[in-house]
């Protein structure tokens, strides 16, 4: 069994990417740094993460939002966080990156933080 | 008071983070820590493990990660082991700070101070590194 499943949705040009599983070191981060490749070299730049069944994120899957995170700003575009579980917060908290991320918690108001 | 210890020796391949996660959760737990201890715990075994696979053993499956938990009733002790060439934590950079917040790598250490109630740090005398960490039981 894949231990991230990653299923795409699109709303206008927001790509929405809802994750569940484990985002840890091996095949967890390796899925997401695919599938954010993937998104950019079809030129689909706006990109909403919803976490909200991400069981487990490790130093490794945080590293890996971290550079899904600077992939999707060189390319001039953005990539937003939805549905952070209380792990993932607390984790976001202590590596200082709450101050980094666009993180909602509604999916109507992250889809037009985009436009 | 009797102290259980539970000895492991894996080799050095990514499988064994999640083998080595998957122990430390169940004595965790039967130790009776609550879910949010047992969380830190068990993310504090998969940085410390990871570092040895990764930056100690640099993946060379001829090399073991020696793993030990012993649970002497007030503490859960755990120690893991590389055969590697060592570091020293103090070298490692901040990844708070502005100028690493963005940088892809570098957190697991954080993460083991963060969850742990104490944590060292030492080389082995015969070789490669050891990792130190205790969790307190709460009263």
């Amino acid at each position: 069994m894949a231990e991230l499943n990653i299923k795409e949705r699109q709303a206008g040009d927001v790509t929405i990417l809802d994750l569940s599983g484990k985002i840890t070191i091996g095949e967890g981060s390796v899925a997401l740094r695919s599938a954010i490749r993937r998104l950019l070299s079809e030129g689909k730049k706006k990109i909403l993460l919803n976490l909200g069944g991400v069981s487990y994120v490790d130093s490794s899957g945080i590293g890996e939002l971290v550079s899904s995170y600077t992939a999707v700003n060189k390319e001039g575009g953005q990539l937003k966080l939805l549905n952070l579980t209380q792990k993932i917060q607390d984790l976001l908290a202590i590596t200082k990156l709450l101050t980094v991320f666009d993180v909602y918690e509604d999916e109507a108001t992250a889809l037009e933080s985009f436009s | 008071m009797i102290h259980k210890t539970t000895q492991l020796s894996l080799p050095s391949r990514l499988e064994t983070v999640e083998r080595v996660a998957a122990v430390a959760n169940d004595i965790a737990a039967r130790c009776g820590f609550d879910a949010d201890a047992i969380f830190g715990i068990e993310l504090a075994v998969r940085e410390a493990v990871s570092n040895a696979v990764l930056h100690g053993n640099r993946e060379d499956e001829t090399k073991p990660v020696e793993v030990s938990f012993t649970d002497s009733g007030a503490n859960l002790t755990i120690i893991i082991r590389d055969h590697g060439a060592g570091f020293d934590p103090a070298e490692v950079p901040d990844p708070t700070r502005a100028e690493n917040l963005l940088n892809p790598s570098g957190r697991g250490l954080l993460f083991i101070r963060t969850f742990m109630d104490e944590v060292a740090w030492m080389r082995h005398p015969g070789g490669g590194m050891v990792v130190r960490m205790v969790k307190r039981r709460p009263r």
